[in-house]
């Protein structure tokens, strides 16, 4: 199974027919994902044909808007694609044609325009994934965003994190391991987001297909705390995290938006010890965060049910 | 981004928020100028830096003459101003503001920022004015009062007065409270603030209710839609090196050390400078080229490390996603040649086009050591410039 996307997935991309959108649509193909069509405002009735790498070509329509590529391609799913003074608004018109998932992928989006979007999507059905995130992925099914498809294996193993390429080598150390994943959520590197750790985690632990779980967190705001508790109370299954962020000076914006000490709080030592309290084991380099999901699963006798690439 | 005292005190005035009056000095005379134009019998004169805690380093000066305005701004400025948020090395100070004096009654504090957890912006306000936030937060809780602010009505009259009577405002006073609350409240969302602190609060011995210090910091996402902010900079409170790599929209931190680091993301940058430090090593930097990154971005991001004296070997460590190996290599290579390549680096690539950027490095004909892994890579760049 997997959480979020599988195989029967259609997706749109909002803002199509930008060279970024075009890029990640082909790569969305290439894996197979069932990219179905686009939008760009102005360029409705027209269509982009992408050049695959098993040498067909696929024609996606375009429309103006999502509503229209909704109605047309029975879409359920939107990856965003548009630059940051517009993807506030490209998040609730996907919101508004009640799509049930929108990722998107745009960073620099002012924060107080995410304030209003979440404001906006309260009572919706629509579930948010980033912003300022890598997209998500299940592997062998459904690949949305800019995430590289061959580092991914098919198993049992979640992954969710706030950055994007230290999620790629988690993956990577888990896949030279021959522990798959079942689904890799980017929930983004922005102060306000879509979604937090905890409703991912959540739908890991009712997908009968994770075993286990990577929890990726970074300095900045208290989510990882508030993860912890949770899956000390909540969560039936393993989680292994990293925290990235020990050597980051305080009151410095590391990159992400969301990545910065103030006022004293947010700092990864405060995150990692909340997590040791919570039964979490915390990798203590980036470099081990495959080698200690393994020793985990050792632990729990779950070792051999996730190796599923010999 | 930041600003100074000043600065922030004009844009609040802008929204009605009452703020002593001042005036800018950047020399003595003009000091001496402001203090005469403002009239008051007691004048304060205010080191402009970015950074707070200058009251105890003794950046505010209370002066009662014009000669001690003059005496004090001649201390001030150029001095190198050390507080504890400066960092050991301090801040020159460039810029007075000349304040006129006012009678403090009582200190409050009151601040607005973006709570994550509601995503919501957020008000707070303590009696405790004057003393650190963070202070006040980790000795009595209790005494910070939070209003969690919808954006679709704004701040309600109701919550600011609920404010005001927690932290014991006067009765009389209420009233120009929530005004000023309100108005600091239009002020952070017009502009995109990240934080505004106002730290103290002051009523006056004549019945006002003034900002008697302004901390407003601004969302760097938001800049483009305010060239007004933007024109605020003060290019002279940042490092070099960071100002360079926002010409190239690069997003670089200088740091201490002596090893430069290029990543691509930032979470893999923050981890990439995590484990530098792990096996003995300083980062020199924190550096992400980002996704979508061009040959010419990453020459100069290159650029920007090798122009560091401090450092003395660079550790580039890239999975790309978005960001191709090819291009990382061209523009190493490109970089190298420009500027010569006269340290250890070492070279960790992964990803999209992996084989390819191999390839370009191994063909270029320059020392670069090559890394399987990143913990192999950390190890290696830390190995080379011991």
């Amino acid at each position: 199974m997997s959480i979020l996307v599988d195989k029967n997935t259609k997706v749109i991309t909002q803002g199509i027919t930008g060279k970024t959108a075009l890029f990640h649509a082909k790569g969305a193909l290439d894996y197979g994902t069932q990219m179905v069509g686009g939008t760009s405002p102005g360029k409705g009735g027209t269509n982009v044909e992408i050049q695959l790498e098993n040498g067909t070509v696929a024609k996606l329509p375009v429309f103006n808007t999502v509503r229209e590529a909704v109605d047309a391609t029975g879409a359920t799913a939107s990856v965003i694609y548009v630059p940051p003074a517009f993807a506030a608004d490209a998040i609730m018109e996907a919101v508004d044609a009640e799509l049930e998932l929108v990722i998107c992928i745009t960073e620099g989006i002012p924060v107080l325009d995410m304030v209003k979007v979440k404001r906006y999507m309260e009572g919706k059905k629509t579930r948010l994934i980033g912003p300022n995130c890598p997209g998500v992925i299940t592997p062998d099914a459904c690949k949305i965003g800019i995430m590289p498809g061959y580092i991914h294996t098919k198993g049992h193993v979640g992954v969710v994190s706030r950055s994007g390429t230290l999620t790629y080598e988690a993956v990577h150390q888990l896949t030279t391991r021959g522990i798959g994943q079942s689904t890799a959520v980017g929930i983004g590197g922005d102060p306000v987001k879509g979604s937090e750790f905890i409703d991912i985690l959540k739908m890991f632990n009712e997908d009968p297909d994770t075993y286990a779980v990577i929890m990726i967190g970074e300095i900045g705001g208290t989510a990882e705390e508030e993860a912890a508790e949770w899956i000390k109370a909540n969560m039936t299954k393993p989680v292994v995290g990293f925290i990235g962020g020990a050597t980051a000076p305080p009151g410095k914006r590391m990159g992400h938006a969301g990545a910065i000490i103030s006022g004293g709080k947010g700092t990864a030592a405060e995150k990692i010890a909340k997590l040791e309290s919570c039964g979490i084991k915390v990798a203590p380099t980036p470099a081990e965060m495959g080698a200690t999901l393994v020793s985990v699963l050792e632990e729990r006798g779950l070792l051999e049910k996730c190796i599923t690439r010999k | 981004m930041n600003i100074h005292e000043y600065q922030g005190k004009e844009v609040l005035k802008q929204y009605g928020v009452s703020v002593p009056e001042g005036r800018v000095a950047f020399t003595v005379d003009e000091a001496v100028e402001a203090a005469k134009e403002l009239g008051t019998s007691v004048v304060v004169v205010k080191a402009q830096i970015h950074a707070g805690g200058r009251g105890k380093a003794g950046g505010v000066k209370v002066a009662k003459s014009l000669d001690e305005v003059r005496q004090y701004a001649s201390e001030l400025l150029g001095k190198v101003l050390v507080t504890h948020q400066t960092g050991p090395e301090g801040k020159e100070v460039k810029r007075l503001l000349i304040e006129q004096g006012c009678d403090i009654k009582k200190e409050y504090y009151v601040g607005v920022v973006v709570d994550r957890s509601t995503g919501r912006v957020v008000m707070m306000a303590s009696e405790e004015g004057g003393t650190e936030i963070e202070e006040v937060a980790a000795r009595t809780p209790e005494k910070i009062f939070k209003e969690v602010i919808d954006p679709v009505v704004g701040l309600q009259p109701f919550q600011a007065r609920r404010l005001a009577f927690n932290i014991n405002i006067p009765n009389e006073l209420v009233g120009k409270a929530v005004q000023f609350m309100t108005a600091l409240y239009n002020a952070f969302v017009d502009k995109d603030c990240s934080i505004a602190e106002i730290n103290p609060l002051v009523v006056t011995g004549d019945g006002n209710i003034l900002a008697l210090d302004a901390k407003l910091n601004f969302d760097s996402n938001a800049l483009y839609r305010h060239p007004d902010i933007v024109a605020l900079r003060d290019l002279d409170e940042e490092d070099e090196k960071e100002i360079q790599a926002s010409k190239f929209d690069l997003s670089y931190i200088a740091l201490d050390g002596n090893i430069g680091c290029m990543v691509n993301g930032a979470g893999l940058a923050m981890a990439t400078m995590d484990i530098i430090k792990y096996y003995g090593g300083e980062p020199a930097n924190f550096l992400d080229v980002g996704g979508g990154a061009s040959k010419e971005k990453v020459t100069e991001a290159f650029k920007i490390i090798l122009s560091d004296p401090k450092v003395k070997g660079i550790f580039v460590n890239i999975f790309g996603g978005i960001m191709r190996c090819d291009v990382i290599a061209e523009g190493v290579i490109a970089a190298a040649r420009e500027l010569g390549l006269d340290r250890p680096l070492v070279v960790r690539l992964e990803g999209t086009n992996v084989e390819l950027g191999k390839k370009l490095l191994n063909e270029s004909g320059l020392n670069i050591t090559a890394a399987d892994s990143m913990a192999d890579g950390a190890q290696k760049i830390v190995e080379l410039v011991k």
